[in-house]
C-alpha cells in the first residue's frame, strides 16, 4: 500500500516535471504556466467548483472501469454507456415531469442505469455466447450508442427553439440547480449534490468488492477464471453481473451533467469521459476510494490547462493531456519495474 | 484628540491620492488598450471559413484600433461558459462568441457581467449589453446558386452542409431557390456532414460524401461547412468539377476548381463591434447584415476572373439589384412555418 502511494508520487512529480521540462523548452517561463494551472484550478471558489464539476463524471467513468477491470474485463465502452445511460435518464424526466423531486430524481437515475446497464450486459453477454473479446465489443458499441443518442436526439427529442443538438429542457421537479445546497456554495460553478452521490457510490462499491459475496466472486474471476469456477463460482453469471455494474456506474453521469448542471441532453457534452475513466482507474490501481482521488487530479488538471489558454503565449490547454500522459507512463513504468527485475 | 485625528486623517488621505491613482490609471487604459477576448466554435481559427473571418476581423482591430486579443477554441460546452467568465473576470472589455453553439454561454456569463460588453455571431441575445451579429446567408446562397445553375452542364447540383441544423438549412434553401430560378429543371443533391460540432471539421468525410455526388454526375457542389470545406475542394480538383466555398473568400485556396465564394463578413461584423466599443458607441440590440449593407456578398476577385464571364456576372448584379428592390424575394428557412 505505502509502497503503491509512493510509485504514484513519484509519477506524479515526472509528469509535472516533464511539463515543466516542455513549458521551458518553447519559451514559457515553467513556474508561471505552474502558476495559472494552480489558480485556474483552485484560484477561487468558482475554479475550485469547476474542478470538482469536472472530477465528478470521472468518479463514475472511473468506478464503471474500475468493476469491470476486477472481474478481468476492459470495459472501453462507458462512454457509450453513459451516453445512452444519460439520454434515458433525461428522457425519463421528460416523460414524467411533474414527479416530485423525491421520487423523480431517483426513478430517473434508477431508469438510466438499467439502461446504462443494459447496454454494459451486451458485451458481458457476447463475451459468453460468442466469445468475443470485450474490448472489442465495447468499443464497437460506444459507435452503436453514439449513432442511437443521435438520432433520438436530433429527430426525437430536439428542442425546437435552439440550433444546437439538444433535447428539451427537464422541468424544475428535476433541473434542482437553484435549491442545490453544494451549487450555492460555489458562486454560480455547475457543481451539484451529485459529487455527494460519487462519493457515496466509490464507498458502496469499494464495500460491494471487497465485503461482500459477489464481490469476492468478482474479484475471483478477475484473478483466475479456472479457480474461480472450481470453487464453485458461475463466472458466466459473475461476468455479466459485473458489466452491468460497470454500465449502470457509468450512467450515473446524468446526474452530474443533466440533472445537476445542463438541465438537458446536449449531444457530445461529454469530452470523452469514458474513455478518461480508463485513466482514472489505471493511476488508482483500480480501488474505488483511490479513484476519488485521481478523479479530482484530473478533473483538476483539466480546469486547471484551460486558462492556459488565455494566460500564455505558446502552450495550450493540451499541456494537461501532456501532464496526463507522462503521470500515467510514469505510473505504469513504476509498477512493472519491481516485476521487471524480478522476471 | 490630536493623536486620533491624525490617525484618522492620514488612511483618508491616502485612501484618496491610491483612487486618484486608480482613476489615473483606469482612465488612461481604456482610452489606449482596448483588451477583446474571442471564444472560437470548433471548427477552429485555421478553417478559412467562418471563423477564420472572425479572426481576421480582431486581426483588424489589432492594426487599425491598437487593440490587444486573445483567441480560444471551443472544446466543451461548460468549457465555452467557464473560458468567457475568466475573459470577464480578468476584465476584458469586449467578450465576442463565433457561433451559435456560444449562445448559452454568452447569455450567463453577460447576465453576470453587465459592466462588460459581448458580441455573438449567429445568433441572438436579448440583453442590453450584448450585441447580437445576424446574417442573412439565405441572399447570398441564392446568387451562388444561380451562378451554380449557369455553369453546370448536366444540370445536376449538390449541396454540402455542415452541420444539419436550422442555420445550414437556410443556406440550402436560399442556394435551392437561385439555382430554379435559373434552371427550374435542374436536381440538387442536398448532403449533411454531422449533427456535432465536429461536422465543421471533418474534411474526410466532406470529401467522401463530394465524390458520391460528382460520381452521380453533380458538377457543382456549394459546401457550408467550416474546415470541412478542403474535402469538397480536394474532391472538385481531383474530379475536375466546380466547388463553390463559404463565408471567407476561398477562392485562391484551388484557383480555377472555385467558381466563387459566399461571403458571409463576419471579419466585418467583429471588427465593427469592437470599432464602436472603442469609440464609445457600442450598443446591444441584434445588428443584420445582409446584402444591402454588403455583410452578404459574393466573392469575385483574379483567382475567379477566368471562370465567370461577363455573362454571368451581369445576370447574377441583375438579380442581387432585384432582391434589393424587392422584386425577388428569396425563401428564408427561418420564416418556412409563416
Amino acid at each position: 500500500m505505502k509502497d503503491a502511494l509512493l510509485k504514484t508520487l513519484a509519477g506524479l512529480i515526472f509528469g509535472f516535471l516533464g511539463a515543466a521540462l516542455i513549458s521551458w523548452i518553447v519559451g514559457e517561463s515553467p513556474l508561471f504556466v505552474m502558476k495559472v494551472m494552480f489558480e485556474s484550478a483552485f484560484g477561487s471558489v468558482y475554479n475550485f467548483g469547476l474542478s470538482l464539476f469536472y472530477a465528478t463524471p470521472l468518479i463514475f467513468t472511473g468506478l464503471s472501469v474500475a468493476i469491470a477491470f476486477h472481474a478481468g474485463l476492459f470495459n472501453i465502452g462507458a462512454e457509450g454507456q453513459l451516453a445512452l445511460g444519460a439520454l434515458a435518464a433525461t428522457c425519463f424526466a421528460l416523460w414524467f415531469p411533474s414527479l416530485s423531486p423525491w421520487l423523480g430524481i431517483p426513478l430517473a437515475l434508477l431508469f438510466g442505469a438499467i439502461i446504462g446497464g443494459f447496454w454494459g450486459w451486451i458485451a458481458g453477454w457476447l463475451k459468453e455466447k460468442r466469445g468475443s473479446h470485450e474490448v472489442i465489443t465495447t468499443i464497437m458499441l460506444n459507435f452503436i450508442a453514439a449513432a442511437i443518442v443521435s438520432w433520438l436526439v436530433t429527430k426525437v427529442y430536439q428542442s425546437p427553439i435552439v440550433q444546437s443538438p439538444e433535447t428539451a429542457e427537464i422541468s424544475e421537479h428535476y433541473f434542482i440547480q437553484e435549491r442545490d445546497p453544494l451549487y450555492q456554495i460555489f458562486d454560480g460553478a455547475p457543481i451539484s449534490i451529485a459529487l455527494l452521490f460519487a462519493i457515496g457510490l466509490a464507498i458502496g462499491v469499494w464495500v460491494l468488492l471487497f465485503k461482500t459475496k459477489l464481490g469476492f466472486e468478482i474479484r475471483a474471476l478477475g484473478k483466475s477464471e479456472s479457480t474461480a469456477e472450481v470453487s464453485g463460482i458461475s463466472s458466466s453469471k459473475v461476468r455479466q453481473i459485473a458489466m452491468f455494474l460497470a454500465g449502470a456506474c457509468a450512467s450515473f453521469v446524468s446526474f452530474a451533467e443533466i440533472i445537476g448542471s445542463a438541465g438537458k441532453y446536449r449531444l457530445g457534452f461529454s469530452p470523452e469521459y469514458g474513455f478518461m475513466g480508463i485513466a482514472v482507474a489505471l493511476l488508482a490501481r483500480n480501488n474505488p476510494i483511490g479513484i476519488l482521488f485521481s478523479a479530482f487530479l484530473f478533473g483538476a488538471l483539466h480546469k486547471g490547462a484551460a486558462d492556459l489558454d488565455i494566460e500564455t503565449e505558446f502552450v495550450t490547454r493540451d499541456l494537461s493531456l501532456v501532464i496526463q500522459s507522462l503521470i500515467l507512463i510514469a505510473v505504469a513504468i513504476a509498477i512493472e519495474w519491481k516485476k521487471g527485475r524480478r522476471a | 484628540m490630536y493623536f486620533i485625528e491624525k490617525k484618522v486623517r492620514l488612511p483618508a488621505m491616502k485612501k484618496i491620492l491610491i483612487s486618484l491613482c486608480f482613476l489615473v490609471l483606469t482612465v488612461s487604459s481604456s482610452a489606449w488598450a482596448l483588451n477583446v477576448a474571442l471564444v472560437l466554435d470548433k471548427g477552429g481559427k485555421d478553417d478559412k471559413s467562418f471563423n477564420s473571418a472572425a479572426f481576421a476581423g480582431v486581426e483588424k482591430a489589432k492594426k487599425e484600433l491598437g487593440i490587444t486579443y486573445k483567441y480560444v477554441e471551443t472544446m466543451d460546452d461548460t468549457a465555452v461558459e467557464a473560458t468567457m467568465r475568466s475573459f470577464a473576470a480578468k476584465k476584458y472589455d469586449l467578450i465576442i462568441g463565433v457561433g451559435f453553439s456560444m449562445a448559452e454561454a454568452v447569455k450567463k456569463v453577460s447576465k453576470q457581467y453587465p459592466n462588460i460588453s459581448f458580441a455573438l455571431v449567429d445568433a441572438e441575445v436579448d440583453h442590453p449589453n450584448v450585441r447580437s451579429l445576424l446574417f442573412e446567408e439565405h441572399q447570398g446562397s441564392y446568387l451562388v446558386g444561380a451562378v451554380a445553375a449557369m455553369k453546370s452542364k448536366t444540370g445536376k447540383i449538390g449541396f454540402l452542409g455542415g452541420m444539419d441544423v436550422p442555420l445550414i438549412r437556410r443556406f440550402a434553401m436560399g442556394f435551392e431557390a437561385g439555382v430554379k430560378k435559373i434552371n427550374p429543371k435542374a436536381e440538387i443533391l442536398e448532403n449533411y456532414i454531422g449533427v456535432t460540432g465536429e461536422a465543421w471539421n471533418n474534411p474526410a468525410k466532406a470529401k467522401e460524401l463530394s465524390l458520391a455526388m460528382f460520381s452521380k454526375n453533380v458538377d457543382v457542389i456549394f459546401a457550408a461547412a467550416g474546415a470541412s470545406n478542403y474535402g469538397l475542394f480536394d474532391a472538385a480538383e481531383e474530379k475536375r468539377k466546380y466547388a463553390i466555398g463559404v463565408d471567407s473568400n476561398q477562392n485562391w485556396i484551388k484557383p480555377g476548381t472555385i467558381l466563387t465564394s459566399m461571403l458571409k463578413r463576419v471579419d466585418v461584423a467583429v471588427f465593427d463591434a469592437a470599432k464602436d466599443l472603442k469609440e464609445g458607441k457600442f450598443k446591444g440590440g441584434t445588428v443584420r447584415f445582409g446584402l444591402a449593407n454588403q455583410g452578404i456578398d459574393y466573392a469575385m476577385d483574379e483567382h475567379n476572373k477566368s471562370l465567370i464571364t461577363k455573362e454571368i456576372k451581369t445576370k447574377v448584379e441583375q438579380l442581387k439589384k432585384d432582391i434589393l428592390s424587392g422584386k425577388i424575394v428569396v425563401p428564408d428557412y427561418y420564416k418556412r412555418n409563416e
